[in-house]
C-alpha cells in the first residue's frame, strides 16, 4: 500500500468521524437534517454555498477543461461571479417566504407559491434528474483520484463503490450538519493546494506563469483564446448566462438558502464570494502547465490531467496529499447532492404525489432510508458512462435553468405566470434539454442556416427560450378571469 | 436607488465585452488578455457589491447578529 493511499485512508476516516460527531447534541428532525435548523451563521452559510463550486468539478474537471480545451474553460471563473450579483436581490426574497412558511425543500417552494402539488412534483423529479450526473461527476473524480494516487493497486471501479460507501454512510448519520463540518476542512485543504500548484508548477516547469502562456501560445496558436466556430465566443456568452441564472436552482444550492439564520447574510456573501472565485485562476494554471508536460489525454481522460502532472512532479506523499484533498471535495459536495435527492424523493414526490398524509417522523425515516438507492444508481451511471466532468455539469445545468423562470416570476408582487403555465414550460424545456442531449445536437444541427456566432450557442439556451415561450403561451391561456391576485385554486 | 445600475456593469463587462478583447497579448500579470479581462470583472464585482451593500439601507436597521451560530 502506498504511502499517497494510507494519506488518503487517513484523511477520508477524518471526515467521516467529522460527520458523525457533528450529530452530536441536536436532535434530527426533518428540518434538523436537511436544513440545519435554519440556524447557520455567515460563515457556515458562506462554506455551505461555496462548497457547491469547489467540488471535484473544478479541481480536476476544471484543470481537465483547461488542458483538453483551453480558453473555454475560462467560462467557470466567469458565470459564479453573475450569479452571486444575482443572488443579492434573488435570494433573500426566498429565504423570507421559506421561513414563514416552514419550507425545507425547493419543491415546496414551488408547491406553494404555485399553490400547485403537482407541480412541486414535477420540479424535485427535474432536481434529481439534474442531481444524478452531478453526485456522477462527484464519483468519477473519486474513481480517478484513488486509481492514480494508488498507483494503480486499487482500481477505479473499487475506489468508486468505496467512496460511495463512505458518503453514503456519513450522510445517513449526520445530514446536512456533517458536510458543513466537512467543508471548512475541506476548504482549508483545498486552498493551499491549489494555490500552491497553481504557483509552482508554472514555474517548476515553465520558469513563470508569461513563459508558460507564451510557450502554449507558441506550441498550440488559438488555444488560449476563444476559437472563430465550436466553444467560441457566443458558446461563452449563453454559457455563462445560462449557468449564472441556473446556479442556485440546484436543489441542493436551494436548499443552502434556507440553512442561513437570517437574510443578510446572502447580502454580505455577495460581496466576497466572487472573490474565493479567483481560487479557479490557480487551478486553470494547472491545466494549462500540463497541456505541454503531459499530453496525449483524450476524451473523458483529460480529468486526469492535474494528477498525471503531479504525480510526473511530486514524491509519492505529496501526491496522497493531493489526493486527499480531491476526495474531499468529492465527498462534501457529493454529500450535500445524497442529501437533497434523498429528501427531494421522500418529502417531495414520495408525501408530494403518493402519500399526503406522512408524517414529518416517516418522511425522514424514508429519506435516509432512499439515501443508499440514489447513491448505488448513482455508481450504476458513473461505470458505464464515458463523458467528461464539465460536460456532465453542463447536462445538470441545462436542466435547473429550466425552474428559473418560473422562480422569477412567482417572486414577482403580481405573478403573472399560472401553475399550469409554469408546469408546461418547465416540462417543455426539460423535453428539450433530455432529447439534444441524449441525441448529442448541437444548434448549428438543429438550425443549419444560422450564422457561425447564432449556431455556437449552448442548446440550454435554447430549452429556455422554448420553455419561456411555452410558460407565456400557457398562462396566458389559463390566465384566471378574477382579479390576478387571488389565487387560481379553482381551476383544475 | 440608481446605485444598483452599476451591479450591471459586470453583465456587460463579461457578456459582451468579451467578443472584443478575446486575445493573447498583451499578457496582464501573466495571464493571457482575455482572462485577465474576466479577472478584471471578478475583482470588480467584489468591489461592486461592496458598494451596493455599504449603500443599501436595507442592511442599516439592527439586526442582533453580534454572535455567530457555530455548530
Amino acid at each position: 500500500m502506498s504511502i499517497a493511499l494510507v494519506l488518503i485512508a487517513a484523511v477520508t476516516a477524518f471526515a467521516l468521524f467529522l460527520g458523525v460527531r457533528a450529530r452530536r447534541g441536536h436532535d434530527m428532525n426533518l428540518e434538523q437534517w436537511t436544513v440545519g435548523g435554519r440556524s447557520f451563521g455567515t460563515a457556515f452559510v458562506f462554506l455551505l454555498m461555496a462548497g457547491e463550486i469547489y467540488t471535484t468539478f473544478t479541481f480536476l474537471g476544471g484543470s481537465g477543461f483547461a488542458y483538453g480545451k483551453g480558453a473555454p474553460v475560462y467560462y467557470i471563473l466567469a458565470y459564479g461571479t453573475l450569479a452571486y450579483i444575482l443572488s443579492y436581490w434573488m435570494l433573500p426574497p426566498i429565504w423570507r417566504y421559506a421561513k414563514a412558511q416552514r419550507l425545507v425543500s425547493q419543491s415546496h417552494f414551488f408547491t406553494s407559491k404555485y399553490d400547485s402539488p403537482a407541480l412541486g412534483v414535477l420540479v424535485s423529479l427535474v432536481g434529481v434528474a439534474a442531481l444524478i450526473p452531478y453526485l456522477v461527476l462527484q464519483l468519477k473524480g473519486l474513481g480517478i483520484i484513488v486509481a492514480t494516487a494508488s498507483y494503480g493497486a486499487i482500481s477505479s471501479t473499487a475506489a468508486i463503490w468505496i467512496g460511495a460507501a463512505v458518503v453514503t454512510s456519513y450522510v445517513m448519520v449526520s445530514g446536512v450538519r456533517g458536510s458543513a463540518w466537512n467543508s471548512v476542512v475541506k476548504d482549508v485543504l483545498i486552498l493551499a493546494i491549489v494555490l500552491f500548484l497553481g504557483i509552482y508548477l508554472p514555474i517548476h516547469h515553465y520558469g513563470g506563469l508569461s513563459d508558460m502562456f507564451r510557450a502554449i501560445d507558441t506550441a498550440r496558436p488559438g488555444f488560449l483564446t476563444f476559437p472563430a466556430k465550436g466553444s467560441s465566443v457566443s458558446w461563452f456568452q449563453s454559457t455563462v448566462a445560462l449557468t449564472a441564472l441556473g446556479f442556485f436552482m440546484w436543489p441542493h444550492t436551494f436548499g443552502s438558502i434556507f440553512t442561513a439564520r437570517d437574510e443578510r447574510i446572502f447580502r454580505r456573501n455577495a460581496m466576497v464570494l466572487p472573490l474565493y472565485q479567483l481560487i479557479l485562476l490557480f487551478v486553470f494554471f494547472v491545466g494549462f502547465a500540463a497541456t505541454l508536460k503531459v499530453p496525449g489525454l483524450k476524451g473523458g481522460d483529460i480529468d486526469l490531467s492535474l494528477f498525471r502532472l503531479s504525480i510526473m512532479t511530486f514524491d509519492p506523499w505529496f501526491v496522497g496529499v493531493i489526493g486527499a484533498a480531491g476526495v474531499l471535495t468529492a465527498l462534501v459536495p457529493g454529500s450535500m447532492i445524497l442529501t437533497s435527492a434523498s429528501t427531494l424523493l421522500a418529502n417531495d414526490v414520495y408525501r408530494g404525489a403518493l402519500n399526503r398524509k406522512a408524517s414529518d417522523a416517516s418522511v425522514g425515516i424514508l429519506a435516509r432510508l432512499l439515501v443508499p438507492v440514489v447513491a448505488l444508481v448513482a455508481v450504476t451511471f458513473t461505470l458505464n458512462g464515458g463523458e467528461t466532468i464539465v460536460a456532465l455539469l453542463l447536462m445538470g445545468y441545462s436542466f435547473v435553468t429550466q425552474l428559473f423562470p418560473a422562480l422569477i416570476c412567482s417572486l414577482l408582487k403580481r405573478n403573472r405566470a399560472t401553475k399550469q403555465g409554469a408546469f408546461c414550460g418547465i416540462l417543455a424545456g426539460v423535453a428539450v434539454v433530455t432529447v439534444t442531449s441524449t441525441m448529442h445536437l448541437t444548434v448549428g444541427q438543429l438550425f443549419p442556416f444560422l450564422s457561425d456566432g447564432l449556431k455556437d450557442v449552448n442548446i440550454g439556451f435554447l430549452a429556455l427560450a422554448v420553455n419561456v415561450i411555452v410558460l407565456a403561451a400557457v398562462s396566458a391561456v389559463t390566465q384566471p378571469r378574477t382579479a390576478a391576485e387571488t389565487s387560481h385554486a379553482h381551476l383544475h | 436607488m440608481p446605485l444598483r445600475l452599476l451591479a450591471a456593469l459586470p453583465f456587460i463587462g463579461i457578456l459582451l465585452g468579451v467578443p472584443f478583447v478575446n486575445r493573447v497579448e498583451p499578457l496582464v500579470l501573466g495571464m493571457p488578455f482575455v482572462l485577465a479581462w474576466i479577472v478584471l470583472w471578478v475583482v470588480l464585482g467584489a468591489v461592486i457589491m461592496a458598494v451596493i451593500y455599504a449603500f443599501d439601507p436595507a442592511n442599516r436597521e439592527p439586526v442582533d447578529e453580534s454572535t455567530e451560530v457555530h455548530s
